[in-house]
């Protein structure tokens, strides 16, 4: 029987000639990366196992980016006890203000085919679009990876999703991923390893990418995995023969194969309470809203901004509406600065915030009061998110700009140079 | 070895989020009994009142999912909860639970299960007894590795263990 991707790096990194589902394996880790929301009670607990040292702290990366630059007395503690401990041990600390950790992962190009990497942030799955095995894990696990470098997993079931068709017009990478979302529900990929391919993916750059398979744990998937082809190549400044690429056999056994063509795809909204609510932008067009944002490490990439960008080009930001920008790393920052995307913005009256994590979980950045609605291209909804009774949308990011500029939710191909609904 | 849990019931619906069981903004606390003073503050503010020691929540579909936030498991535990009873978990959460020592059962028919139900989990026979409903449900264990690291206490002691194998 032949092996899918995800179950090749767990054989691999379990020395193993094969593996099967449901098998458990204990496998050496190739990264370890630790934020400061989780960071703190690792610290803690490694505390507890006297005299050991870190398993590899050329492994090991610490990334302030959940509050920061330190948004309370306590924060600045905790990043003075991260900062003590990574001299101590001599580990890579990623400052405040660098951005969020795995899209500064992937910038920094620690994500690389064939790895397996674990990171304290539940998104962490996102970095299997370099072709790795990529999963979140707690605070006081990673205590254990940081003095073993091991791990057990349970080899998962592969499900495999082939992405089909090409974009309309103003439908976006997050459009996909809040289709997925919907079609999928919360759970039916918990625990499951899935593989993602198909002519749609040659259409969209490594970030787009990431924004759909940062968005796959919201199904609760342990990993996904997407294809290393050119694209991905060319991000990482490298070839083939440089690196460990693993495709799947042909026998491969996939508990399913699911299609979908995204050709006809509408802009999508997660309706308040979880990402997987989705519905298409008409049937909640008219919704007012009190707050825009672009955030988060799968909704504040370049191309968001440059989305968003687009459409509030020589606009202004409805009076009532505050368009929070959180970008997720400082290259998409620079980048923007140098493009013109950043002054754009600003023209159009957005508030710009330091990179980090900050208004997608309400970590004191664009909070919302009880009853207020925000629409945004962060990761989650529930109730509560961005503050006790704040409701939250989720969308693209020209949805959101496109709401931004009106008042309330809002078709982003009504606000979309030439003709709106064709090419 | 035989562990038994006893406890009275309290019920959570699906899809239950880390941030709901403890909100992002005391995710900058640790210490585990400041934690649990806020555990579900903001969609059960009556449970910190009413729960006492060894108590068990059971819920339903996808317990724990959203962020990987250890605090929510820490939370729960030293608000006195001894295990927590569901009909399905979201992967972190679940890792996480039996890595701190937070009992965490996967039960299909968690739904027969009411509020303030008297429970005996008896763990390594899988079995379940509802005194008050005279109900008796099986459950699968867990991998014999998760079983291992919650009756070592977490995966600190587990991992001392293999450390102290290792020299």
């Amino acid at each position: 029987m032949g092996l899918t991707v995800t179950e090749k790096i767990i054989a691999n990194k379990a020395n193993l000639a094969t593996v099967t589902p449901g098998q458990i394996v204990e496998a050496s880790v190739d990264v370890a990366f630790i934020h400061d929301n989780n960071g703190p009670i690792t610290l803690k607990q490694f505390s507890r196992l006297p005299r050991t040292q870190v398993w590899d702290p050329s492994k090991v990366h610490f990334i302030l980016d959940h509050h920061s630059p330190a948004t309370t007395h306590r924060a600045a503690q905790h990043h003075q006890n991260i900062r003590e401990f990574a001299f101590k041990y001599g580990i890579k600390v990623w400052e405040v203000g660098r951005g969020v950790s795995h899209p500064v992962m992937a910038e920094e190009g620690y994500a690389r085919p064939g790895r397996l990497m674990v990171g304290t942030d539940s998104h962490t799955v996102g970095l299997g679009t370099f072709g790795c095995l990529a999963t979140g894990i707690g605070s006081t696990e990673m205590a254990g990876v940081l003095a073993t470098g091991k791990i057990w997993l349970q080899v998962p079931e592969t499900i495999k999703i082939v992405l089909n068709g090409h974009l309309p017009f103003g439908v976006s990478a997050k459009d996909v991923a809040l289709l997925l979302l919907k079609h999928f529900g919360p759970f039916f990929l918990n625990y499951m390893a899935v593989e993602m391919e198909g002519d749609l993916l040659q259409d969209l750059s490594v970030e787009e990418r990431m924004a759909i398979t940062i968005m796959g744990l919201e199904m609760g998937v342990k990993n996904a995995v997407m294809p290393v082809d050119d694209t991905v190549l060319n991000y990482l400044r490298t070839d083939e023969t440089r690196e460990t690429v693993y495709t799947a056999d042909n026998d491969a056994r996939y508990a399913s194969i699911l299609n979908f063509d995204v050709g006809q795809l509408e802009p999508m909204v997660a309706t308040p309470g979880l990402p997987t609510n989705g519905v298409t932008v008409g049937e909640v067009e008219g919704t007012k809203i009190n707050q825009a944002t672009l955030g988060s490490c799968s909704g504040a990439f370049y191309h968001d901004l440059l989305q968003a960008a687009e459409i509030v080009k020589g606009k202004k930001v409805h009076p009532q509406v505050r368009f929070v920008i959180v970008p997720n790393t400082s290259r998409v920052v620079t980048r923007a600065a140098q493009t013109g995307v950043l002054a754009t913005l600003l023209e159009a009256g957005a508030i710009i915030s330091s990179p980090s994590c900050g208004t997608c979980a309400g970590y004191e950045v664009g909070c919302l009061a009880p009853g207020e609605v925000c629409i945004s291209t962060t990761t989650r909804n529930m109730e509560g998110r961005m503050g006790p009774g704040g409701k939250i949308y989720l969308a693209s990011a020209r949805t959101v700009a496109a709401s931004a500029l009106t008042g309330y939710i809002t078709d982003p191909r009504n606000h979309l140079g030439g003709d709106a609904h064709g090419s | 070895m035989t562990t038994e849990i006893k406890g009275k019931v309290f019920c959570f619906g699906d899809d239950i989020d880390t941030g709901q069981i403890i909100p992002g903004s005391y995710v900058v606390l640790t210490d585990p009994y400041e934690l649990a003073s806020h555990v579900f503050e903001d969609v059960a503010p009556e449970f910190r009142s009413q729960v006492e020691q060894g108590d068990i929540i059971v819920a339903g579909k996808n317990f724990g999912t959203g962020s990987s936030r250890e605090h929510a498991p820490k939370a729960i535990k030293y608000a006195g909860i001894s295990a927590v009873i569901a009909k399905s978990f979201s992967r972190i959460f679940y890792r996480n639970a039996i890595n701190i020592g937070l009992l965490a059962i996967v039960l299909p028919e968690a739904d027969k299960i009411s509020k303030a139900d008297r429970l005996t989990i008896l763990l390594e026979q899988g079995k379940i007894r509802n005194h008050t409903k005279g109900e008796e449900y099986n459950f699968a264990l867990p991998p014999q590795i998760m079983l291992d690291i919650f009756n070592a206490g977490g995966i600190i002691p587990y991992t001392l263990n293999v450390l102290k194998t290792r020299c």
